[in-house]
């Protein structure tokens, strides 16, 4: 593995306070909302039962901190069961991209309902080889393969558990 | 038959239910009523009908060989053989024995997970690839061995899927490089070399190109990609029949509009009406088109789509090769195996 840390100063933004949501108007509890963009970014940041911080695999602070992810991030259609997020690697050059993709890719999956469909990608213009980390990222043959993988699904695992705080 | 003319609907007939993770290949027995199913599970799966009750179920379970996913399976054509890709990097030749099925041998030399088998017309050759970029043939020898013939170099990425021509021993391959690329032995030596490449500046693919299919007679060829399009493919094989020569594959036409996912799967059914299965959940049918275009050649039509035919993406269709009837069997991320009859409404 990498001795040295890639991004040694990172620079670190000021978590965003936690809306709370207030649905009054819904005491039913057997109804479904449908999902939308926040629920998602919850998903990804912040939810207990679910992943709460996704971190930096090389830094402890999570990904929304990095400004890696944020709420702009996930552009969802629930009527359509699609999700897309977007994310920006913390340095241009950013080896660890392809485990940041594949950790947001298996929150997602294990998070969201099976009729979901998931496209993940780098911010347009924050990646060198971006065409061909998208084209990684969202081929499911290898995204399947490389989870049969111990040593990755290790390093998934580490960046998806629960952050101390 | 005119099939645009008649009112068609593709009839779930049965639900396979069983594999304990996605199912990635089903593949038809070329003599018997008997298809195979392969998955995420490290499973194969064998469902067999029944002369009774017509209805299908499990005989028997390939397991405790493969040691991660079976990525695809394929009948040798006596029907008696089954080869099994895997991740793990072999692929498994099994053989039916009537109560069981038993591995008789293991092919191993890719770097790392194996893809796509196919056997070619005559049983005597069978050819697997890889991520490792390669493709291999394998010569089949008498007493269970299986050798190395040749390791074939030239796709630049992780190789999808390897078919041989119905008739003639010429080897196909697709890839995540985008393009489809075509082997032959001239001299019937054994020395297979790339003779043709069909990538974009031929009017190929834009992305990773999936599978392949030939219709009966190998003068006609589909490819499915994850750039959402199908294309047609057009060969003068008389020519290579006749010893002139190798006869190159021109494009005929693309099918786009149809599948907003990328497509996995497609299949050249024998009364030629090509199925596609793709990551929108869906099964398309197409025809080709009566009206003879003479300036712009042969075109397809949709014959219907059938959405939702699964709940998750769609991996793998294939037609049966039963002249009685119009079946299909598609393969799905939710685990399911379907069995689908192509049917008029009165």
């Amino acid at each position: 593995m990498v001795s040295g840390l890639i991004n040694e100063n990172p620079t670190v933004y000021e978590r965003k306070e936690r809306r709370v949501r207030t649905d009054s108007s819904n005491n039913d509890e057997y109804s479904v909302e449908p999902i939308d963009q926040l629920e998602i970014f919850d998903i990804l940041l912040l939810q207990l039962h679910h992943i709460r911080d996704i971190r930096d695999p090389e830094h402890p602070y999570s990904l929304e901190q990095l400004k890696v992810l944020t709420e702009d991030s996930v552009e969802v259609d629930d009527g359509k069961s699609y999700v897309r997020v977007t994310f920006t690697p913390t340095v241009e050059h950013c080896s660890m991209a392809t485990i940041i993709g594949l950790s947001v890719r298996v929150k997602l999956m294990r998070s969201l309902p099976s009729r979901y469909k998931i496209d993940i990608r780098v911010a347009p213009g924050s990646h060198a080889t971006e065409a061909a980390l998208n084209k990684q990222l969202n081929d499911k043959e290898r995204v399947a393969a490389a989870l049969e993988n111990p040593n990755l699904v290790e390093m998934v695992d580490e960046c998806l558990s629960p952050s101390f705080e | 038959m005119d099939l645009m003319e008649k009112n068609m609907e593709l009839i779930e007939v049965q639900k396979l239910e069983g594999h304990t993770d996605r199912v990635w290949n089903a593949a038809w027995n070329p003599v018997s009523p008997i298809l195979a199913s392969c998955s995420g599970d490290n499973t194969v799966r064998i469902w067999e009908q029944s002369s009774l009750s017509r209805s299908w179920s499990c005989k028997t379970v390939l397991e405790e060989t493969h040691t991660r996913t079976v990525r695809s399976c394929s009948w040798s054509p006596s029907g008696k053989l089954l080869a099994t890709a895997s991740f793990d990097g072999t692929t498994a030749i099994w053989e039916d024995l009537g109560d069981e099925f038993e591995c008789i041998s293991t092919l191993e030399g890719h770097e790392n997970e194996v893809k796509s088998v196919s056997w070619n017309a005559s049983g005597s050759y069978l050819a697997t690839c890889s991520r490792d970029k390669s493709v291999w043939i394998w010569e089949v020898l008498g007493g269970n061995e299986y050798d190395c013939a040749s390791v074939l170099n030239g796709h630049t990425q992780d190789v999808k899927m390897v078919l041989w021509h119905p008739t003639m021993d010429v080897l196909f391959s697709c890839s995540y490089d985008n393009t489809i690329k075509v082997w032959w032995s001239e001299d019937d030596d054994g020395d297979y070399q790339c003779v043709q490449t069909l990538d974009e500046s031929t009017n190929g693919h834009s992305s990773t190109v999936w599978a392949i299919s030939f219709n009966a007679a190998g003068d006609k060829m589909v490819t499915c990609s994850d750039d959402l399009t199908l294309k047609i493919w057009r060969a003068d094989i008389s020519m290579m029949h006749s010893g002139e020569g190798y006869a190159p594959w021109t494009h005929v036409c693309t099918l786009s509009g149809y599948h907003d996912r990328t497509i996995f799967s497609t299949h050249w059914s024998s009364d030629d009406i090509i199925a596609s299965g793709a990551g929108d959940d869906a099964i398309g049918l197409f025809v080709e088109s009566k009206q003879h275009d003479s300036v712009n050649g042969p075109s397809f039509n949709l014959l219907l789509k059938k959405e939702k035919a699964h709940e998750m993406d769609i991996n793998s269709v294939q037609w049966s090769p039963s002249k009685e009837n119009m079946l299909l069997a598609s393969a799905s991320d939710d685990g399911m195996v379907k069995i689908w009859q192509l049917e008029t409404i009165p």
